[in-house]
């Protein structure tokens, strides 16, 4: 293993451990979804899908 | 108890402030954009060795963590933003130039920046026009990011091509739901600071351009 990929390790841990109290404030203090939310989100999701694979396929 | 006429004015003058935070965060961002496109294509004329990527994305993060929330209310923060943005571009250069020396690079690397482009203006629009609050994504998103950098911390002891592929799918799936969030959290008041919306916006931008071209880079190798 090279220099490069144990530095890049221990700065994802540091990431990693820099992110969890944020990540913990926000699932607790995120509102809920209202009745339609997550269908709302699923359709430009699923566009993002489609158009990742369109760009697959023209490469 | 309010006025009619108070109500109006204070409703408006909330319109008013959420347009102008809107409005600069995109020309801020916009000129960001441009400037990062700058350094890259300096970081790749001058053939920067891979150990650029490493030190430049720790200085910006530094930069973003301890010295943005300082400055964000002033015009200084106006120079750590493009510091930052400057930072991460000239970060790109080592990767760029290796896509850049494939078959047909230059083509994969112009695909994967039009492609970051259309994703972003498509969802971004999508937000601002549906108004819809996405704030209730934030627990997911987050928790989304933290089991992305567990898996790629991983994989760089596992070396699996496969699972690096399903990282960026996973990581362009979570920066599309973070322009969502972030853009509808500017209609909504959950951020009104344009200093600090632009680093948000930037960085999912940043993000989704190098999992794209990983996808790319990936699928066109096979």
């Amino acid at each position: 293993m090279d220099l490069l990929s144990i530095l890049s390790a221990i700065f994802l841990a540091i990431l990693i451990a820099l992110l969890l109290p944020r990540a913990r404030q926000m699932l607790g203090h995120s509102p809920p979804a209202q009745r339609g939310d997550w269908q709302s989100l699923l359709l430009p999701l699923l566009a993002v899908v489609g158009f990742v694979l369109l760009l697959m396929k023209l490469v | 108890m309010p006025t009619p006429i108070a109500t109006v004015r204070t409703a408006s003058s909330a319109v008013v402030s959420t347009n102008k935070l809107i409005r600069n965060t995109y020309l801020l961002l916009s000129m960001t954009l441009l400037f990062s496109a700058l350094t890259a294509t300096l970081s790749v004329a001058l053939r920067m060795p891979p150990m650029t990527y490493l030190v430049s994305t720790v200085v910006a993060l530094l930069l973003a963590w301890f010295v943005l929330p300082r400055t964000a209310n002033s015009a200084a923060g106006l120079g750590v933003v493009f510091a930052f943005t400057g930072l991460m571009g000239f970060a790109l250069g080592p990767m760029l130039n290796m896509y850049l020396a494939l078959p047909h690079g230059p083509q994969l690397v112009a695909t994967a920046l039009g492609g970051t482009g259309v994703i972003f203006l498509g969802l971004s629009g999508y937000a601002l026009t549906t108004r819809r609050d996405f704030s209730f994504m934030g627990g997911f998103l987050f928790v989304g990011m933290l089991v992305v950098l567990g898996a790629s911390l991983l994989n760089i002891f596992l070396q699996i091509p496969a699972m690096s592929l399903a990282t960026s799918a996973v990581v362009v799936l979570l920066m599309s739901g973070f322009i969502l969030f972030d853009t509808s959290r500017m209609v909504h008041g959950g951020v009104d600071n344009y200093i600090v919306a632009t680093v948000q916006l930037y960085m999912n931008i940043f993000n989704l351009f190098v999992s794209l071209l990983q996808i790319l880079g990936i699928t066109r190798d096979e």
